[in-house]
């Protein structure tokens, strides 16, 4: 894997970062420094837990916790909640939030930022979230720009966007994955079904694919 | 989250009766309906620190149950609610779950308005001691 000092990840809700969490830790494991900006706090998700333990008025909380437990599980040091409302990242003032972003990898200098990839993502706010960051990503001088790694997950997105170009194989690194995954306690029974407990089914959580993205 | 006790519901319902009252309603399918199954729609909608005042509200069925609100022009209408917060007294928490327990429908009313997220922060060496910059 390369090797990076600092890197940047920008994901809408808790939970988001499991999907990468074996990425991370490796990176972590090489010296790298990771601020993870969360967007919101999943305030709006439908899974209350298994068996219900929190509720609309409760979650945010909850899931924020969570998150600090997940970011810890992982090893990552800077997590930072920006405070958006969940769902509503696409209807955010865009000038706003890429400010925002923009002073923020101007503070870290991150060389890689991790993100969801723009129109391939699923979920409105993973959309947005990416193509927020693309977008303050192309105003830095091409000289300077950090590197952009995206999640794709929408159905036949290789068909439009290639396959992935960068697949890692984190095994060793599937013990804090796990944790971190687990410790979204309200979330966890519908991210994950029984695939912790079938190996078969586990084993498709030790590839992480990413897409480098391409700014003309 | 406790299954609807609809006498203990209608005596809340009663309380906020002919007072300005903060309504959070929502239904969804979820965000990943459509992606799960493509005969799916994706729809979800909510309304969040609306303030409402109804003349009269009541609390029907056997479960699931139904609550509609009169107002002074019009309704407030949830079907499909299963479940309360019984232990929140300062508002009333209602929602709908499915078999699997997620929320398909949710009805609250609170005499102050829900909380926005702003106990947001940042939090730096998550890892070791918290140090929480302001």
């Amino acid at each position: 894997m390369e090797r990076y000092e600092h890197i940047l990840v920008v994901l809408p809700h808790p939970d988001d970062e499991g999907i990468i969490a074996g990425t991370l830790a490796a990176y972590i494991a090489q010296g790298a420094r990771i601020t993870y900006v969360c967007l919101t706090l999943g305030e709006m998700g439908r899974n209350m837990g298994t068996p219900p333990f929190a509720n609309r008025v409760s979650l945010p909380s909850i899931r924020k916790q969570e998150l600090i437990d997940a970011c810890q599980n992982i090893g990552i040091q800077d997590l930072r909640m920006w405070g958006l409302h969940d769902k509503t990242v696409e209807f955010e003032d865009q000038e706003r939030l890429d400010e925002r972003l923009l002073a923020t990898i101007s503070e870290l200098k991150p060389e890689l930022i991790m993100t969801f990839y723009p129109g391939y993502s699923v979920h409105p706010d993973h959309d947005a979230t990416g193509a927020a960051v693309i977008r303050t990503v192309a105003r830095i001088a091409a000289d300077t720009r950090p590197i952009v790694q995206c999640i794709a997950l929408s159905k036949g997105c290789k068909e439009m966007i290639g396959p992935p170009d960068i697949t890692h194989d984190v095994s060793r690194y599937m013990p804090q994955k796990q944790a971190a995954i687990r410790a979204h306690r309200s979330q966890f029974h519908h991210l994950v079904g029984d695939s912790f407990d079938k190996p078969d089914k586990l084993a498709r959580f030790t590839k992480e694919r990413l897409w480098t993205y391409k700014l003309s | 989250m406790k299954s609807i006790h609809t006498e203990d519901v209608q005596r809340r319902l009663d309380a906020y009766k002919g007072q300005p009252i903060y309504l959070h309603l929502e239904m969804t399918t979820g965000a990943y309906a459509s992606h799960q199954d493509s005969t799916k729609l994706t729809a979800s909608t909510f309304i969040s620190n609306a303030i409402i005042r109804y003349s009269h509200g009541l609390i029907t069925g056997h479960g699931p149950y139904r609550v509609g609100l009169k107002t002074g022009q019009g309704w407030v209408y949830s079907e499909g609610l299963t479940h309360w917060d019984d232990s929140d007294n300062e508002r009333l928490i209602m929602a709908g779950h499915d078999q699997e327990g997620k929320l398909v429908v949710g009805l609250q009313l609170s005499s102050k308005p829900f909380g926005t997220v702003n106990e947001c922060e940042d939090i730096t060496e998550v890892t070791g001691n918290k140090e929480i910059k302001k």
